[in-house]
């Protein structure tokens, strides 16, 4: 019985507190960088794609709401031919973005995408690319691979030895 | 106040009627509900606001709705309303209906035959009900308490768990210690 | 014509106030749990009454084909006709009072009882098993604690010697009965929650077992009489225990009587939405338990000791 009359006293109590209410359309909550929201493709520091096809965010994506289809350029630089992803099964779980070997598909702080026909939850490659580097300025995968797709000879890269010329045994 | 006696007749015995001749359960006890109503009504305008009451609060308020409780506990549906239908035939309720229709027709010759005397219209002071209660019909009281303890105490009997009922498990623990 | 224009006063003021409740205690509702509540249509958002209104009105009126047609739609009216019956009795002020009847706290039971079948013939008629399950809930919990709520209430009528609510809040000018039958609140105040089966008593609706209980199948207005019964409800008991307990229209001269008794009222309609706010539902047996093992000897022992100590005092 006492503890009845204590509940009820805490809870009147609770009239001159703060409410936590964040009244959403006019005040907006602060979103960290980490935020897992908004899916993109971002692009190198020369403004190419950075996406090189390789499926392994549609494998990782437990929902399965990515699809591609990967192609070469004339240099023999890979890129999707379509990157479509189905908003309206992403979960946003992150896992496209850790399994991203080049950086290129990042989770952006970003919740507002509230659509009335579910169809247009379904983002093409022209709505994903956007024209910023994202979380990792300054990276460019084609300049550290190893391969030359147009944008670095062989063996010019950052820390890249010259290639070993197989002909000579010499060590 | 002679005309809200008789229209709180009429509505009281037209219920009655529908009790009797309906054959959903509930709708029957609705029916009632308003009879009581009625006669609540017949209470109040002979100047007695306090069985008036009394008889919505007890009769009303809790008896019927008791009724209409059980009557939902046993799920009565329209089998039931149809068994109902086939009971009351003509020949079960006609003979009934001549023998009473005879008390009527004497009743409303001696209403008829007997001068008109007014009725009476004197509030029952609230203070003279428990005076004469516990006065005059005090006997008539204790046995009514008697009778209800008895029911009350048949009741319990009847509620009451002599048997403990234990899972297998358990009454072989219990055998064993 | 005095009478009319009373009854009319009355009526628009009380479906106001029901009305009215619904802004109230979403938004103090929101207040203790540390939210906002509704705020955007109107002033503090209290035009919510207005779209909320509008939009039973505008609901489809759905009658379910396996439901009892007409027993169905009687049942939300009887609900809001026993609770505005029950207002007859209540003296607002000494003048404002539809009729002082002479049984006034006898009246005022019976039409609660009336009540009851608002609950038991909705849950019948939906042919709904949820909906028979909170009809019986609410059949047995408001017949339980029917009991001693009338007889929480004899203390105050012995103390008086009248059933007339206007005699009684009279006889409170030196005191208020609070003082001498805090008992008697307390229960009276309890049983009050059950009979409008109000949370933490909500055992008939308990959406968390029983969908909405016995209105599951209600909707538009036929669902809106449900929701003015249970805020007239509200307002009932907390007027009856203002004008009971607390001396009614008694107060200091600074303010008329009527706003006195509606501070007070207010106080207790407020004092409603804190229990719902701060505690949880407990179990039907354990309310049936409690109301026929504690409640009621409780109220009968209240009310043989307020017996003998009037008959001591009076010699």
């Amino acid at each position: 019985m006492f503890s009845h009359i204590r509940t009820i006293w805490l809870t009147f109590l609770h009239l001159f507190k703060r409410h936590v209410t964040i009244q959403y359309p006019e005040e907006k909550i602060k979103l960290r960088p980490r935020w897992r929201g908004r899916i993109v493709l971002t692009k190198d520091p020369d403004g190419g794609e950075r996406c090189v096809g390789c499926y392994l965010c549609a494998v990782a994506c437990p929902v399965d709401c990515i699809a591609l289809q990967a192609t070469e350029d004339e240099n023999g630089r890979r890129y999707p031919e379509f990157f479509r992803i189905n908003f309206s099964r992403c979960i946003f779980c992150g896992y496209c973005e850790d399994a991203c070997p080049t950086y290129a598909i990042q989770l952006i702080p970003d919740f507002e995408m509230a659509e009335y026909n579910r169809q247009n939850l379904v983002f093409e490659k022209e709505d994903l690319l956007i024209n910023s580097q994202g979380k990792y300025p300054g990276y460019n995968f084609y300049k550290v691979a190893g391969m030359n797709a147009g944008v670095k000879e062989k063996g010019e890269g950052e820390n890249e030895d010259a290639p070993v010329d197989i002909h000579s045994l010499m060590p | 106040m002679n005309y809200l006696f008789y229209i709180s007749s009429i509505v009281a015995i037209a219920a009655t009627v529908m009790v009797i001749t309906r054959h959903q359960p509930v709708h029957a006890l609705l029916y009632l509900v308003v009879s009581f109503l009625g006669v609540a009504m017949i209470f109040l305008s002979l100047g007695a606001p306090f069985v008036a009451t009394l008889e919505i609060i007890l009769y009303a308020g809790a008896i019927i709705v008791l009724f209409i409780f059980v009557v939902m506990m046993l799920n009565l549906g329209r089998e039931s309303a149809i068994q109902e239908r086939q009971w009351m035939q003509p020949k079960t309720w006609i003979g009934p209906s001549i023998l009473t229709a005879i008390l009527l027709g004497e009743l409303l010759v001696l209403l008829t035959m007997g001068g008109s005397a007014p009725m009476p219209q004197q509030t029952v002071d609230l203070k003279k009900i428990p005076l004469s209660l516990y006065g005059e019909y005090v006997i008539a009281v204790e046995l009514t308490g008697f009778l209800l303890m008895a029911g009350i105490v048949g009741a319990a009997h009847i509620g009451r768990h002599k048997k403990k009922y234990l899972h297998r498990f358990l009454k072989q623990e219990e055998e064993a210690v | 014509m005095q009478h009319v224009w009373i009854v009319l006063g009355v009526l628009f003021v009380l479906l106001n106030i029901a009305a009215g409740l619904i802004w109230v205690e979403r938004r103090m509702l929101a207040m203790w749990q540390d939210r906002l509540g509704p705020n955007r249509a109107g002033p503090l958002g209290i035009l919510i009454v207005l779209a909320d209104t509008l939009k039973l009105f505008f609901k489809e009126d759905w009658i379910p084909p396996f439901a009892d047609k007409w027993v169905f739609i009687v049942a939300p009216a009887v609900v809001v006709g026993s609770v505005l019956m029950s207002f007859v009795i209540i003296p607002f002020t000494p003048q404002i009072i539809v009729s002082d009847l002479n049984v006034g706290i006898l009246f005022f039971l019976a039409m609660s009882s009336l009540g009851v079948y608002s609950i038991v013939l909705g849950g019948w008629a939906s042919n709904n098993k949820y909906s028979l399950l909170g009809a019986m809930r609410g059949a047995s919990q408001m017949i339980a604690y029917e009991v001693f709520m009338g007889l929480s209430l004899m203390g105050v009528v012995m103390l008086t010697g009248s059933f007339k609510l206007g005699d009684i809040v009279n006889a409170q000018k030196d005191m208020w009965f609070v003082v001498k039958q805090p008992l008697g609140l307390i229960l009276f105040f309890i049983a009050g929650i059950a009979e409008t089966h109000r949370l933490p008593f909500d055992i008939p609706e308990a959406e968390s077992e029983l969908v909405a209980g016995y209105h599951s199948e209600y909707s538009g207005m036929k669902f809106g009489m449900f929701f003015i019964g249970e805020y007239l409800g509200i307002t009932l008991i907390s007027a009856v225990t203002v004008a009971m307990f607390f001396g009614g229209w008694l107060g200091w001269s600074f303010l008329p009587p009527w706003a006195w008794f509606f501070l007070k009222t207010f106080v207790f309609i407020l004092f409603f939405i804190l229990l719902r706010a701060s505690l949880p539902r407990p179990r039907y047996d354990q309310l049936m338990e409690t109301g026929w093992k504690i409640l009621l000897p409780l109220a009968l022992a209240n009310l043989m000791i307020t017996g003998a100590v009037a008959l001591l005092v009076r010699g």
